[in-house]
């Protein structure tokens, strides 16, 4: 039913947009027409911005259910709440551990923050799309942000081969998004997803299929699933280690987002089709990122196989088809998300001018070096390597659970094994930081209590969400109910 | 819903006193030391009342704590003991004592961190052995991995690193499969308490899956010929009391897991494929026999001493369907089943002894093998006397604990078959062989070398652990009916339900 009159309630959901679109001029004026001295203050503002954001949305963008703003373009509901929120705490985190290593390499300049600005207000509009056409803005946004901040560090050549990369075949995605979209547009004659979900629900159609097998490549290659993963490991390796942080955190949730709105949502009476065109992926991905990780020499390369491995493991939620599998991929995804923060966070505080901290040997005996800093390590990798009592467990755990319930029995055997292999790699960080002897010549890092408190805040919440896993669970099966 | 009670503490008090010693860190290692003694004997005590205040008389489960853990999952924070798992526990409480004794000067690296985690697997251990949700079950038993994995990858021998990689991924992929088989079930019956799966009906093929899935998990922990290899390895590179822990607790899950899971779960696949399990058994009794014959390392010695004694356990566990096929009656295989808890018990005590005389001459030579050492009694008197004690009881010798044990399940499987008792029953002569050989090259004849001439015998702290052992084993060979009387009821309850098919008839 569209509505005529704009009043507040029709827009108070959409605070956090609207907020955001304010602060990203404000950020980017502020920043041109301030002083050298002054701009400084950019990275503080930014984070005031996203602090500002995050009230806004706790106090005036609550929804008790399914709200459609807009004219059905706008859906605000607690899930994309949770989602905003989750992406706002992940990206503050994200400034925060970035800041020493961006000063040190010259590169915290206002257009960063922008560009992250932007990224965020991608990942907003990603998580209340209720639309093809606004996904499509969404999934733009986000991407051309980050694009750009892969390229940040001009004089970089490595960095800009990857963004040169990322910018290609992810051109190459969200043409076939739209090329998807495009054909389900022929076939159903509307853009909408709620529209979308009823006229697909009663007609079964070729051009549908076809259309949605676009749009499933399309999501494969930016969660980067196997065969789609090319870009991924060169960007994460190539990236400056603080872009690589960002990539690989809050955009996961926007990308989950993405498969949600549009695969279990919009394109919902083709669940028996794409469940199956993921499950194949699922496994290629789950296989390929475990087995490939094995062999890496680079950290952020070996997290990016890792990141492939993960996101193997969230589309096996989305191959049970039910709610709760969804919710089991939406808890994955948050846990992976928050352990991957913690990790970049132990790399970028080992980082000096001049020093990458990414060779796997340049943790040999980080335990005698940084004790506190090994040990969130430590409870990083056993929590992504799935074992208790750390929280990637429960991941894991509810993975397998929403697969043995929907009878498919070889996922189950393969994700079991797949964690077995997986389990080497994280437990050769292990051996490296606790067990090889400092090699010589490291520098000591640089002792920044408030990051050091929040790394630790960040494996400790690790820990304390293994033991106490419920509330989290109980909230992500609320949330897709 | 019962709130926080004795096991609880039994539980956290060791990991909260682990945490302590690494707080205190390194540097306060003196006062650490006495906080880690405190804490391991402080657990200990209050076992005691989980032995004194038990009921005998009934199967099932005392000092029941619930507390909701997961609600979405149906998951309970859910603990109790009963006749199988309370001899463990204690068995758990007692060791930790020597390990952190034993290790109580001779640990110059880190030893903060030493004691912590040893105090940490305690904790876990017991859960392990007290949890009564499944869920809660398989946390505790994957969340022991860790400090295990750090303790031989950090105070481990030259070879650590390949040996406790192995040990980590062989017992993880272990236990993988056992989480699925856990999962399917509850899928099915929506309950993670392990008593709602033991009621739960399961048809022959669901239980066949399970069964396997549970064998790799119990086989490997045990460990079962031909899943063992990484045990020798892990024993040797191990620091003294990771072996000990090892072999005295952690093999002890396998056998436990058994009895709580595989039998009263999947009864009917466990009767189809007892076969298997006891051609498994009676192999690591022989075949693992002949193996401990030629080793030239002490510990890997005792390892597959361990393997070979431990295939009496799982022996002892699966005869029963063998026994109740030929004799009809339950009265064989209580036998059996009380026999391999015995052995788990006595094999705990026992080995974790010899690991400690082990450690005590590597603590001064420095050297594992053999061949290193010779006439030993001439210059170490008291330590040659424990030694060729735990030798003998090792080998089985009537009046030490090994003998019980031994001699209840070869009794069992003799009702079974023959030639199951008469292969079981080489073991004492094999067992004699390799662990007599061993003492005779190590500790009689000449002295070899200089090195062994300049050796001292004990001081006080070790003659008190190897002592207090050594008290505890005569104890148990000579009067085993306190052990036997825990268990008793619990026994008959498990056989019962072990021989009751779940199939519709």
């Amino acid at each position: 039913m569209p509505e005529t009159t704009m009043t507040w309630a029709s827009v108070a959901p959409a605070i956090g947009e609207i907020f955001l679109t304010f602060a990203i001029c404000a950020v980017l004026l502020i920043d041109v027409f301030s002083s050298e001295r002054r701009r400084a203050m950019t990275p503080t503002i930014t984070l005031g911005a996203l602090v500002i954001t995050a009230a806004l949305l706790v106090t005036v963008g609550p929804v008790g259910g399914r709200v459609v703003l807009f004219d059905g373009l706008y859906l605000a509901d607690p899930l994309a709440f949770v989602l905003k929120l989750a992406a706002l705490l992940f990206v503050a985190v994200t400034l925060l551990y970035s800041r020493s290593y961006m000063s040190q390499r010259g590169t915290a300049r206002g257009e960063y923050f922008v560009l992250t600005l932007t990224a965020l207000l991608g990942i907003f509009v990603l998580a209340s799309a209720n639309n093809m056409l606004l996904v499509y803005i969404g999934v733009e946004l986000l991407a051309l942000s980050v694009y750009a901040m892969v390229a940040f560090d001009r004089d970089n050549g490595i960095a800009a081969e990857a963004a040169m990369k990322y910018f290609v075949l992810g051109a190459i995605a969200s043409g076939m998004l739209v090329y998807g979209m495009s054909i389900i547009y022929g076939v159903t004659g509307t853009l909408s997803l709620d529209e979308l979900a009823v006229r697909l629900g009663t007609t079964h159609s070729l051009g549908a299929v076809l259309g949605l097998t676009f749009i499933v490549v399309a999501i494969a290659f930016k969660l980067g699933a196997v065969p789609f993963h090319m870009w991924l490991p060169d960007v994460y390796e190539g990236a400056p280690t603080n872009v690589t942080l960002f990539i690989a955190t809050a955009p996961k949730i926007a990308y989950f987002a993405l498969a949600l709105r549009l695969l279990t949502h919009g394109l919902g009476g083709t669940v028996h089709e794409w469940s199956q065109m993921l499950g194949v992926l699922a496994v290629l991905t789950v296989i390929l990122g475990n087995v490939v990780a094995i062999a890496q020499t680079n950290l952020k390369r070996m997290l990016a196989y890792s990141a492939i491995n993960n996101v193997g493991f969230i589309l096996l939620g989305f191959v049970a088809g039910t709610p709760e599998g969804y919710a089991a991929a939406l808890f994955y995804t948050l846990v992976y998300v928050l352990v991957t923060l913690g990790t970049f966070g132990v790399i970028l505080l080992l980082t000096q001018k001049g020093f990458e901290a990414d060779r796997l040997d340049d943790y040999k005996g980080l335990y005698s070096r940084d004790p506190l800093l090994a040990l969130v390590m430590l409870a990083l990798m056993f929590s992504t390597a799935g074992v208790p009592p750390f929280v990637g467990f429960w991941g894991k755990l509810s993975i397998l659970q929403q697969l043995w319930a929907t009878g498919h029995t070889s996922l189950v055997i393969i994700g079991a094994v797949v964690s077995v292999i997986g389990a080497f790699y994280y437990l050769r960080i292990v051996k490296l930081m606790y067990f090889d002897p400092p090699g010589a010549g490291r520098p000591l890092p640089e002792w920044q209590p408030g990051v050091r408190l929040t790394v630790a805040v960040n494996g400790l919440a690790a820990f304390v969400l293994g033991l106490l896993p419920g509330a989290l669970l109980g909230l992500c099966s609320r949330l897709l109910h | 819903m019962q709130g926080f009670g004795l096991l609880s503490i039994l539980i956290w008090l060791p990991i909260i006193t682990g945490l302590l010693v690494l707080v205190l860190g390194e540097r306060a290692i003196v006062a650490g030391r006495w906080v880690a003694l405190g804490g391991a004997i402080g657990t200990f005590l209050i076992s005691i009342p989980a032995y004194t205040g038990f009921n005998t008389g009934t199967a099932s489960m005392q000092f029941v704590e619930k507390l909701s853990w997961i609600p979405s999952l149906n998951a309970y924070y859910a603990l109790g003991l009963d006749g199988i798992s309370l001899p463990l526990v204690l068995l758990t409480t007692f060791m930790t004592i020597f390990v952190i004794i034993a290790g109580w000067v001779v640990i110059e690296q880190r030893p903060a961190q030493y004691y912590a985690a040893f105090l940490i697997m305690e904790g876990l251990m017991i859960g392990v052995f007290s949890a009564t949700d499944s869920l809660l079950f398989y946390f505790f038993w994957e969340a022991m991995l860790i400090p295990m994995f750090l303790i031989i990858g950090i105070w481990g021998g030259p070879r650590r690193v390949y040996a406790t990689i192995k040990f980590f991924l062989y017992t993880f992929l272990g236990s993988v499969l056992m989480l699925a088989a856990l999962i399917y079930m509850y899928v099915h019956g929506h309950d993670y308490a392990i008593a709602a799966m033991q009621a739960q009906p399961l048809s022959l093929i669901e239980q066949r899956w399970i069964f396997l899935a549970f064998l790799l998990a119990f086989a490997v922990k045990v460990p079962m010929w031909p899943v063992h290899t990484w045990l020798p390895d892990a024993h040797v590179e191990a620091p003294t009391g990771g072996s000990v822990i090892l072999a005295a607790i952690m093999l002890k899950m396998g056998g436990y897991g058994f009895l709580r899971f595989s039998l009263p779960i999947a009864p009917d696949a466990s009767r189809e494929l007892v076969m298997l399990v006891i051609a498994m058994s009676l192999i690591a009794v022989v075949y693992i026999g002949f193996v401990a014959m030629v080793q030239q390392d002490m510990k890997k010695l005792i390892a597959y001493s361990s393997i070979a004694h431990m295939g009496f356990v799982t022996l002892g566990t699966f005869g029963i369907y063998a026994v109740v096929a030929s004799t009809g009656s339950l009265s064989g295989a209580v036998l059996g089943v009380d026999g391999a808890i015995v052995q788990m018990v006595s094999h705990g005590l026992v080995s974790g002894a010899l690991f400690l005389c082990v450690g005590v001459l590597y603590d001064r030579m420095h050297s594992r093998e053999i061949s290193s050492y010779g006439g030993v009694v001439n210059v170490m008197p008291h330590f040659a006397a424990f030694m060729v004690f735990f030798g003998m009881a090792n080998s089985g010798l009537p009046g030490t604990s090994g003998f019980v044990g031994e001699f209840m399940v070869i009794l069992a499987s003799f009702k079974a078959s023959f030639w199951f008792s008469f292969l079981a029953a080489t073991t004492l002569i094999l067992g004699a062989t390799y662990t007599l050989w061993m003492i005779k090259r190590v500790v009689y004849g000449p002295v070899a070398n200089s090195h062994v001439a300049e050796l001292t015998d004990i001081n006080n702290r070790e003659f008190l652990v190897l002592g207090v052992l050594a008290v505890a084993v005569l104890l148990l060979g000579l009067y085993p009916a306190p052990l036997l009387n825990i268990m008793e009821v619990s026994v008959h309850h498990l056989v019962a339900q072990a021989v009751h098919s779940k199939l519709p008839l």
